[in-house]
């Protein structure tokens, strides 16, 4: 069998397209991204971008119950916006199979929470698949789609971060359709109707579901045992088994590919096979409670912590401390004396069309709420300008209840094209409605780009290459009933200030569109130009620093009056957006038309 | 086949990915399972990247653990020192001889390390430490972009590896219209170590 190296992400696009899954609509969301791109590449499917996890969820529900196997991508906070749906689904299965996918960030590489969406299965009685690599990730994806159609329940499958972004060898298979599909749409009233007198009748048969999938638990393949030294069994899942293996290696495991519900059996045969049972799991003590509840003594977050991800070195450490390993166990990491390291957390990128709108708003000393996007970096110095960040959406309604506050200061909210599209939309309607006097600048940089420029409505770019009609956001906001609707070009620093006092002397919504296109787009890469700076105008001020431009650079000639470093331009950065140049008060920088 | 681990480090953009997806593939053509372990996301706008690749008979976790790299492959210098601690005693380390100032420095916030501290520190660590001025050699070819590439032609001299793997490697991965300069930036890196 042919065998390709994959990202979990790749490997589980693969097993879905082996499973025969027809139908995936997904929100692009870290680390979940690579699995709809990947999908989206295989022929017979459908693949979209939807505008939001809710309604991606809501996508795969009608695609599973006309009888099409289908599924649903999103980050772990995805599930949030989705769980609505999540939860009715579970309620009313499907004709079809249905598949979540949930992709969990411990460490919060790139999100804003560590949630253990495991929880989300159990709350809903839902079955949890979970992977260990890349080869169970297209593996596990076919046994979800097999418990989902056999027991009529949706199946969250629980990955992680280094599931996700981790790459290893997978074996490729061939692709298995569902044989027999519907023609019409299923008019099941009982079943998919959930009116209180339904769900009344639903409800005991999904607690009867779960106590199936409970007994079915016991001879999932993905559940065994490794039988090692009888004096510490382990319990574990997901990548945390790959630590454990790597950490413990003559121990005996109990590797769980199924994490809810838990086979009570097959976990009490283990207790009793060995002297000391311990849960090695990330997050929270998820197993670790399941199996606390069957009267089984057990250790986990006494021993392994809560917060953070795991590697090999968290899981030696904290055994050698526990007394679980020998000190000898411990792996002699280098203590050398580096001093103290300039920090490189991740920054706007040189180019940036969010950059001059900052500049300005900064400048301005305004009250900003803020969103989730590239843009939430502008939280950072010397940019220093949002002031909250929660969750998608939120900057918007945050800035119509500080306005309706009576705190008398004027707060702007600032949300990104997609993140509009996603949930700014209805906050935007409810200052609308709500005649709220919020100043709601859109940075429409014609992407969503922090997950690698994915489409979103405003593009009028779909997923698998179609076209659709390019949604305004001057246009929704004038829909809205709100009057007040500005555009500006992002990189034009004098419009922006103008724009912003304009709205901050109005007594009413404003919406402030900035758009120009990311400066990773190829389109935009073609047409890079780097500034140059000319050194006897120069006399080291720094107030172009303040833009934070990873392009401009402290020179190593010294201004003989201010005895301050002149500035100079990376050539390989710099992009030539001019933000800088406008910036500077000597116009020491040239412009791109006073460059030969 | 004794196991081999390679943490290769460097500021987003630079390319650590695709090096990384070479090297992991490398690997297993030359026999071994290997895993890598990368970044993505918000991390990559700017900021310090770290991705992990593991060659062995059987690789369980895609993560190496601090101590345990043969291998510290550096496409920015203060970086290789910020991963020190990944560095197993006795290992080697290849450095890009190229300095990215991050925003705190050019603000004046902080000071860049010099040389002679980030390859003393190497020095107590790693049994070889190879500088090499990958960014220069990458200009000279024509592209500053093959950087990560002719950090990989340093590795490669360093490897038993036959080179016709190499390359048959970077062509799978490589744009057809870039290949050629690629492949000579494999060849001028491996020179330079």
């Amino acid at each position: 069998m042919e065998k390709e190296l994959m990202l979990g992400n790749e490997a589980i696009a693969r097993g879905a397209w082996e499973a025969g899954i027809e139908v995936a609509a997904a929100y692009p969301g870290t680390p979940s991204t690579e699995i709809l791109e990947a999908f989206a590449r295989y022929p017979g499917v459908y693949a979209e971008w939807s505008v939001n996890e809710k309604v991606a969820l809501d996508v795969a529900v009608g695609a599973a119950y006309s009888g099409r196997r289908a599924m649903a991508a999103m980050k772990h906070v995805g599930l949030n916006v989705a769980a609505d749906s999540f939860f009715y689904a579970s309620m009313t299965g499907a004709e079809a199979a249905l598949i979540i996918i949930t992709a969990d960030d411990p460490a919060m590489h790139s999100s804003q929470n560590e949630q253990d969406n495991r929880r989300y299965a159990k709350f809903a009685r839902v079955p949890c698949l979970e992977p260990s690599d890349s080869q169970e990730a297209k593996e596990m994806m076919k046994a979800a789609v097999e418990i989902s159609e056999a027991f009529d329940t949706p199946v969250l499958f629980r990955i992680t971060t280094r599931i996700a972004h981790s790459a290893g060898l997978v074996t490729l298979g061939e692709r298995v359709t569902r044989p027999q599909k519907l023609s019409e749409f299923p008019r099941n009233v009982p079943k998919y109707v959930m009116l209180p007198a339904n769900a009344r009748l639903r409800h005991p048969v999904i607690e009867e579901r779960i106590k199936r999938l409970e007994e079915f638990a016991e001879t999932f393949p993905y559940n065994r045992m490794e039988m090692g030294d009888p004096s510490l069994g382990i319990v574990t899942c997901g990548v945390a088994y790959q630590y454990a293996r790597e950490v413990f290696p003559e121990a005996s495991f109990l590797k769980l590919g199924m994490t809810y519900p838990l086979p009570k059996r097959m976990v009490k045969e283990f207790a009793s096979k060995v002297d000391r049972l311990i849960v090695i799991e990330e997050l929270d003590p998820f197993l670790e409670e399941e199996i606390r509840l069957m009267g089984i003594p057990v250790e986990g977050k006494s021993i392994f912590p809560i917060c953070g991800e795991f590697d090999p070195t968290v899981v030696r450490e904290a055994a050698i401390k526990a007394g679980l390993l020998p000190l000898e166990a411990r792996v002699e990491i280098p203590k050398v004396e580096v001093g103290e390291l300039p920090p490189r957390p991740p920054i706007l990128c040189p180019g940036c069309p969010h950059r001059g709108v900052f500049y300005v708003m900064n400048k301005l000393k305004l009250a900003v709420t803020g969103d989730i996007g590239c843009y939430t970096l502008g939280a950072l110095p010397p940019l220093s300008t949002i002031h909250t960040c929660g969750c998608m959406g939120a900057g918007v309604g945050q800035a119509h209840g500080a306005d309706k506050s009576g705190l008398g200061e004027r707060v702007v909210a600032v949300i990104g094209d997609s993140t509009f599209f996603h949930t700014g939309m209805p906050a935007l309607l409810n200052v609308a409605y709500n005649n709220g006097k919020t100043i709601t600048v859109v940075l429409d940089n014609r992407s969503t780009a922090m997950t690698g420029h994915q489409g979103h409505p405003g593009t009028g770019q779909t997923l698998q290459g179609g076209k659709s009609s390019e949604v305004m956001i001057e246009d929704v906001a004038r829909a809205f009933g709100i009057k007040n609707v500005y555009t500006v070009d992002s990189y034009d620093i004098k419009g922006v200030e103008k724009a912003l006092k304009e709205a901050l002397a109005k007594d009413e919504a404003v919406v402030i569109v900035a758009r120009r296109e990311c400066a990773l787009l190829p389109e935009v890469r073609k047409n890079y130009k780097p500034l140059r700076v000319d050194p006897e105008k120069c006399n080291g001020c720094g107030l172009c620093f303040r833009a934070g431009c990873p392009a401009t650079l402290r020179s190593e000639e010294i201004d003989p009056k201010t005895k301050r470093p002149k500035m100079k331009i990376d050539p390989l950065l710099c992009t030539g957006c001019e933000v800088c140049a406008q910036i500077c008060p000597r116009r020491a920088i040239l412009f791109r038309a006073q460059l030969d | 086949m004794a196991p081999l681990n390679f943490v290769l480090v460097g500021v987003g953009g630079q390319g650590a990915i695709l090096a990384s997806d070479i090297l992991t593939e490398v690997g297993i053509q030359a026999g071994y399972d290997a895993k890598k372990a990368e970044v993505h996301g918000m991390a990559q706008r700017g900021g310090s990247v770290i991705t992990h690749i593991r060659w062995a008979e059987k690789v369980y976790s895609p993560l190496i653990g601090k101590g345990e790299a043969h291998f510290l492959l550096a496409l920015e210098k203060l970086e290789a020192l910020r991963y020190i601690d990944y560095l197993r005693p006795g290992g080697i380390a290849i450095v890009n001889d190229q300095a990215i100032p991050p925003v705190a420095v050019n603000i004046g916030a902080a000071s860049y390390p010099d040389d002679d501290r980030i390859k003393g520190a190497l020095g107590e660590v790693a049994e070889k430490v190879l500088f090499i001025p990958a960014l220069r050699k990458a200009e000279e070819i024509g592209d500053p972009r093959v950087v990560n590439i002719v950090l990989l032609g340093a590795l490669s001299s360093l490897l038993d590896v036959p080179d016709e793997t190499w390359q048959r490697v970077i062509e799978r991965r490589v744009p057809q219209k870039y290949l050629e300069l690629n492949l000579r930036a494999f060849r001028e890196g491996k020179k330079l170590a």
